[in-house]
């Protein structure tokens, strides 16, 4: 029978996301930026599936999710950056038009392997991978854990978010990196380019989910449950803990890697912003209110949150913030497991109402 | 000798948690610990599976020592803990405690790609069986009442085929009947295993007292003998009064 509901849900899904909104885009009747805007919600849950493996899951409260997501992103931007370099440096190399105003001779030598795509995506992976795996054994291997998680990789959000700031770094400093014309050789700014991004972030977000899942009903999502559950048990059980932190740690990173990378051609610019410490705690709450512990959960809350955010800035420009608040504190005093576990609720219990109505017919026919 | 113990100590902020001499263990021994409050007994399981670190002596299990290594190589080396509250993992099935439990490879990739097999399905079974939780391994663990907790961390201590066990008040909660049923599942487990239990219930420690019965008190070894030799010990008996304990008296 769950599965039945479920198959319910995926149908409307694909019916709204992948048939109406991109046919409506081609009929015309669906604007390019509607279809940009949901691109990047896609993005965004594709982070959201990273965080509810890493916190809902193993239990870690990890809070530089998207520094990752910015690594990403940056990767992807400074090769499209590159590519549209108008100024040349001392070598006769190309380079960003904000570093010719910066009196910058020549192209720093970390953006060199940018000029090739197929570098910008591995570096793109490799770099938050690696990031996670050196920074994460660190804080595993002393045992830190809870609230010091929390602190510690917030300030480590701080600490790079400060970095990427300063213009010295090379990166765009305040402004980030904008201006953005092509990617491999496709006008970024066409409906067509746009609608391609759009189903490639959906398909992104199906594949991620799917691995998700596997991963998670795997003997290995129930190690990471154990973790959470009791992470001394689990060392007394057998299980090296660290090495599964890690591994989930470096999942969680890659995702929000790969989801960086699909949002910066979208939105047409990425910014330090992207990457402060409140946007790491925003994707935190997207999953508390989608529904911590569940998959789909994390999906929801995203693209709800997002879409909100969407509508409340246009109607309401100030009080965006009160709203998520309000409806974080409400989800953490009322709905611990989140929309989801709301919704679960509401339907169980419409289902009981219906099912002593239901029952005199079953017994009638086994009466004869 | 399964486990040798030598001149074993540690402390606390200056105060002598445990100062043990000797202490020596055969296999498919069971051994039980009696002693008062604050007399080592949980700190000496506790330096047993590396969760505590000692600070002098040796503690030699099966020929390699004990002493330094982490608690995921003890583990491996065949010695399986129980605690005194009970420590499962609340929100999996009990069917999927026991089957994370269950001595296999528990590398990360060995756990991503693992498939179930009828092996390790009959034998989950058969220990669900000698517990007595055969009827709830598809329920949530923290749902279970204490006393199946403390099966089910038996049966998690259990599944990973140690060849020592170490269990901390087994009966610690349990009604009559249940502490009953757990004594015979520790005399049924001793065929097989080692087990070093700790106890305070002088009744439930007749029961399982099939062999020596060491007592600690203050952090020494007092004494060492069978049941009857330590219930008829006057120094067992001062030590337990001096602690106004008068559960030994009255038995």
């Amino acid at each position: 029978m769950g599965n039945k509901k479920d198959f319910g849900w995926y149908a409307c899904c694909i019916a709204l996301f992948l048939i109406i909104l991109p046919l409506g885009n081609v009929l015309g009747f669906v604007s390019g930026n509607t279809i940009s805007l949901w691109g990047r919600y896609f993005c965004f849950a594709i982070v959201a599936l990273g965080v509810d493996l890493i916190w809902g899951y193993t239990g870690i409260l990890s809070m530089c999710q998207a520094f990752f997501f910015c690594l990403g992103g940056y990767s992807v931007a400074m090769h499209i950056v590159l590519r549209g370099a108008t100024a040349l440096g001392i070598n006769g190399i190309p380079m960003p038009d904000f570093m010719a105003w910066n009196q910058v001779e020549s192209l720093p030598f970390f953006w060199v392997p940018f000029q090739s795509f197929g570098l910008a995506v591995v570096l793109g992976l490799l770099i938050p991978a690696a990031f996670a795996l050196v920074f994460g054994y660190f804080i595993f291997r002393s045992r830190i854990r809870g609230v010091y998680m929390a602190i510690i990789t917030q300030a480590l959000a701080l600490a790079m978010w400060l970095i990427f700031l300063r213009n010295e770094t090379m990166l765009g400093g305040t402004n980030g990196l904008t201006d953005f014309k092509t990617l491999l050789g496709l006008s970024l700014s066409t409906p067509g380019v746009k609608l391609g991004l759009y189903l490639l972030s959906l398909l992104t977000l199906g594949i991620a989910f799917w691995l998700s899942t596997k991963l998670v009903d795997s003997k290995f999502g129930k190690v990471l449950q154990a973790i959470r559950d009791s992470e001394s048990r689990t060392s007394y059980t057998a299980y090296r803990v660290m090495h599964y932190k890690l591994a989930i740690f470096i999942v969680a990173a890659l995702l929000a890697a790969v989801a960086g990378m699909l949002y910066a051609p979208q939105t047409g610019i990425i910014t330090p912003g992207r990457m402060d410490v409140r946007a790491s705690v925003e994707m935190v709450m997207w999953v508390a209110i989608g529904g911590r512990g569940k998959l789909k959960g994390a999906i929801l809350g995203s693209l709800i949150v997002n879409f909100l955010y969407s509508i409340c800035t246009s109607l309401f420009p100030d009080s965006w913030l009160f709203i998520l608040g309000f409806l974080f504190i409400i989800t953490v005093l009322y709905f611990d497991k989140g929309l989801l576990g709301m919704l679960e609720t509401v339907v169980a219990k419409l289902g009981r109402m219906r099912k002593p109505a239901a029952e005199p017919t079953g017994r009638e026919v086994m009466q004869p | 000798m399964l486990l040798t113990v030598k001149n074993l100590s540690v402390s606390f902020g200056g105060v002598h948690a445990l100062n043990l001499s000797h202490f020596n263990l055969l296999d498919r021994e069971l051994r039980v610990i009696i002693g008062p409050n604050g007399a080592g007994k949980s700190t000496f399981l506790d330096i047993l599976c590396g969760k505590t670190k000692a600070d002098a002596g040796e503690v030699s299990f099966d020929g390699h020592s004990v002493l330094g290594k982490s608690e995921v190589h003890i583990a491996d080396m065949g010695i399986g803990r129980k605690f005194q509250k009970p420590s499962v993992f609340p929100s999996l099935t009990v069917y999927d405690n026991m089957l994370l439990a269950f001595k296999m490879n528990k590398g990360i990739f060995a756990s991503l790609f693992f498939k179930p097999s009828k092996e390790i399905h009959d034998r989950i079974h058969e220990v669900a069986l000698k517990v007595g939780l055969q009827k709830c391994l598809g329920k949530i663990a923290g749902e279970l009442s204490h006393g199946q907790k403390q099966w089910l961390e038996i049966a998690i201590v259990v599944l990973q085929d140690p060849k020592l066990m170490l269990i901390d008040e087994p009966a610690a909660g349990m009604s009559d009947e249940e502490t009953e049923k757990t004594g015979e599942l520790l005399l049924q487990l001793a065929r097989q295993h080692a087990i070093i239990v700790i106890e305070h219930d002088m009744k439930f420690v007749e029961q399982i007292a099939q062999d020596l019965v060491t007592v600690l008190v203050r952090g020494k070894l007092l004494m060492e003998g069978t049941f009857d030799d330590v219930r008829n010990d006057q120094r067992v008996i001062d030590s337990y009064l001096g602690r106004a304990n008068v559960q030994l008296e009255n038995f």
